[in-house]
């Protein structure tokens, strides 16, 4: 008796915040998946009274022409950006920073941190106005006597990636500067003894000891990409001609444009099942991955 | 350790009871207090001082009421998402807001607004508003649920300098399509470094690509968006291609500007700001409350648009009757459906809407006046020196359909604008895709091929 009460007694600190996370959490995700099998919407008499409609939305989600380039730009999105970009980007800056000089060191992880920190609507509006066609960048490539190509016009994706890739890399950097930091050293260099050159060493020994941070640290990046909106949507609101129309842009665009909440909410249940299938995978590999 | 837990519990619970005593205080000593909901940015603060003087006058008259004012900041699509969210829930939504006129029906549907009859019906100064501008606030139901503060047309805006350099004669007034291109491709054989002739396209510049370029086009045709009486929306027409191949036409020829400065939203600051005051533009085709951002007080002053400027119909495709195309919007106040005390908020609706007030509001704003009592006073009629060109265009003027799906048919338009602009699209391509995305909003049935 006296045993269960004190089990039960150790999960009551725990409750204020699972109800937190339920309310804020779960409650609005709940929400919107209910929405999306009705036709709510912003205005008109289905403001008023929404009627259930069942999956008519997520039909109409699925044979429009617009769902596949969305789904399309978003994996090229999270995948170079993320993937690619914000991991190989911060695994190298690590790297670095753990042979460099202390001054360089510093310098270099305060500026890179210091992208990350600022607000996102600020990140968003310094990645526009250097991208713009009479941006910081383009001066630049004037200076050095290259062509002027007008970024968000003609290359949006390539502008919101590299906008992202300096946005997110700090976090990257951070989590393999904790995870090279428990890489023991006696068995780098042991492995240096025996004659393995740099490369080696990194691919033999370093990456094989930070497996389950890298794991951890693509699953956070994926889930945080998938989620960026206001980047993009300061940078380009998706256009021109929807050709940066990522998923969290497309279900904004539909519910409050359009004003179709509806049909909005079915994109974002959308874009949360693609999200919980990437958290799902991740967590398998990573159990898998301990020993 | 059993003692412990219970006590753990019990302080858990007393916390719980404490915190639930914490309640807010009793409304019933508050002040009233009405709220309102208007747009402000930073070229449009006219209805910003409008509602400040407006909340000085309605104060002194009415002792314990406080009017609150919540401008948003926003442009004209995010402030109608904004007031959208907010007129969902009783606790945020506004007693008295600033309405799209298109906006009227569909938000009368879905129970927003409150009918206004019975206090317009007591309202002395209702008579003295214009037929048709009260035709603006009517809901399905034939019941008047906003009442307006003004109206627009739209037009060609030239200046003259650029023309006259350009050696195309003065006063310019263009009968047909063809002659607007032929002086546009004079003016860029004269001087290539001139834009001659503006026209937005695309999404970037949203409703203003419809209002101030595309529909000046199609509703010159003969053909239009929507059949009123069939209440089905036009698809095929020959009028919705041919006005497509003729912004296809001005911007192949490089007789408007760039594609890619087209799609920008922030276009029209520019051509505002800087090509018509240097020179560097030969016309647009912009609204009538053009002269708001160049008087004194407006964002980009300009002492000689007075003499510089000119201001001509837009013709229909060959000049056929009547001669002239312009569309009208217009903006109106509205009363929550929800108000806690309707009476005080018609009040003061009526107060912000009064002669002083809206005389003011016109003439700040460069809106054309729906109240007779406006229209015939000297100071708006000097107030700048478009205001009868641009008043004799309402005979012409043409006004959007007001109903639920029209923001996605506009966005299809604006898409089917920007696809021949940037060369994706042939005009037919882009008409047939139009089309096909009409009735996939509205359904099929919805539907009339002209």
């Amino acid at each position: 008796m006296t045993a269960r009460l004190r089990r039960r007694a150790r999960l009551l600190p725990v409750v204020p915040a699972v109800l937190l996370l339920l309310v804020f959490l779960a409650g609005p995700v709940l929400w919107a998946f209910q929405a999306s099998f009705t036709n709510a919407a912003l205005t008109g008499r289905t403001a008023r009274s929404p009627g259930w409609v069942g999956l008519e939305n997520y039909q109409r989600l699925f044979t429009d022409p617009l769902l596949p380039l969305s789904l399309g730009l978003t994996v090229l999105f999270v995948g170079g950006s993320a993937i690619l970009g914000q991991n190989l980007l911060g695994l190298t800056i690590a790297l670095l920073m753990r042979q460099a000089r202390r001054p360089v060191a510093a310098v270099v992880g305060t500026a890179v941190v210091a992208a990350w920190v600022l607000p996102e609507i600020v990140a968003a509006f310094a990645a526009y106005a250097y991208f713009s066609r009479d941006g910081t960048l383009n001066q630049l490539l004037g200076g050095m006597g290259l062509g002027q190509p007008d970024w968000l016009y003609s290359f949006p994706m390539v502008a919101i990636m590299l906008a992202n890739v300096w946005r997110g890399t700090a976090f990257s950097m951070l989590v393999y500067r904790a995870a090279l930091n428990d890489v023991p050293s006696d068995v780098t260099e042991a492995a240096l003894m025996d004659g393995a050159s740099g490369w080696r060493r990194l691919a033999f020994i370093t990456l094989p000891m930070i497996r389950g941070s890298i794991a951890t640290n693509l699953m956070l990046i994926t889930l945080q990409t998938l989620a960026v909106f206001t980047l993009v949507w300061v940078m380009t609101a998706g256009g021109p001609s929807n050709a940066s129309t990522t998923l969290p842009v497309l279900a904004y665009v539909e519910a409050f444009k359009f004003g179709d909440i509806g049909y909005g909410t079915a994109v974002a249940s959308v874009l949360i099942l693609i999200g919980a299938v990437f958290g799902a995978a991740y967590i398998r590999l990573l159990r898998e991955g301990k020993p | 350790m059993r003692r412990r837990a219970l006590s753990i519990t019990a302080l858990i619970a007393a916390a719980a009871l404490a915190l639930c005593a914490c309640s807010p205080a009793a409304p019933a000593d508050q002040a009233k207090t009405l709220k309102v909901v208007y747009q402000k940015t930073d070229s449009f603060v006219a209805l910003d001082d409008l509602f400040k003087s407006a909340k000085a006058e309605f104060e002194a008259a009415h002792d314990g009421v406080t009017v609150e004012l919540q401008p948003i900041q926003a442009n004209d699509d995010d402030y109608g998402t904004k007031l959208a969210l907010a007129l969902r829930s009783p606790s945020t939504a506004p007693d008295v807001f600033y309405e799209d006129t298109f906006k009227v029906r569909s938000d009368v549907d879905a129970g927003f607004l409150l009918k206004l009859d019975g206090h317009l019906a007591e309202w002395k100064d209702w008579d003295k508003f214009d037929d048709a501008a009260k035709a603006a606030g009517l809901g399905d139901d034939g019941g008047t649920y906003a009442v307006p503060l003004g109206t627009d047309t739209r037009a060609i805006w030239y200046n003259k300098k650029v023309l006259a350099a350009a050696g195309v004669s003065l006063p310019w007034e263009p009968r047909t399509w063809q002659d607007i291109l032929d002086t546009a491709r004079k003016i860029k054989a004269s001087d290539p470094n001139v834009v001659p002739f503006n026209m937005y396209a695309g999404k970037g510049t949203g409703e203003g690509t419809v209002m101030q370029s595309f529909y000046e086009l199609l509703y010159g045709t003969g053909d239009e968006l929507y059949d009123a009486d069939t209440k089905k929306w036009v698809v095929g027409s020959d009028g919705f291609t041919d006005s497509l191949a003729f912004l296809k036409t001005l911007y192949d020829e490089q007789l408007a500007v760039s594609p890619a400065e087209a799609l920008d939203a922030n276009v029209w600051k520019k051509v505002f700001g800087e090509w018509l005051p240097q020179g560097k533009m030969g016309a647009t085709v912009e609204g009538s409350y053009a002269p708001s951002f160049w008087q004194k007080g407006g964002s980009y002053e300009w002492p000689d648009y007075g003499t510089d400027m000119g201001v001509a119909a837009f013709p229909t495709k060959d000049g056929q009757e009547p001669g002239g195309v312009s569309m009208s919007g217009g903006w109106t106040l509205a009363v929550g459906a929800g108000t806690k005390d309707p009476d005080l908020a018609f009040e003061f609706l009526g107060t912000a809407l009064n002669q002083k007030n809206s005389l003011a509001f016109n003439i700040a704003s460069s809106q054309i006046a729906v109240r007779e009592d406006v229209a015939s006073d000297a100071g708006y009629q000097a107030a700048n020196p478009f205001v009868k060109d641009v008043s004799e265009l309402v005979s012409v003027t043409h006004y959007r359909p007001a109903t639920a799906d029209y923001p996605r048919i506009s966005a299809a338009v604006q898409e089917a604008t920007e696809a021949v602009i940037t060369g994706a699209k042939s005009a037919e391509q882009a008409a047939a895709d139009y089309d096909t995305a009409v009735a996939g909003i509205v359904g099929g049935d919805k539907t009339v091929r002209k």
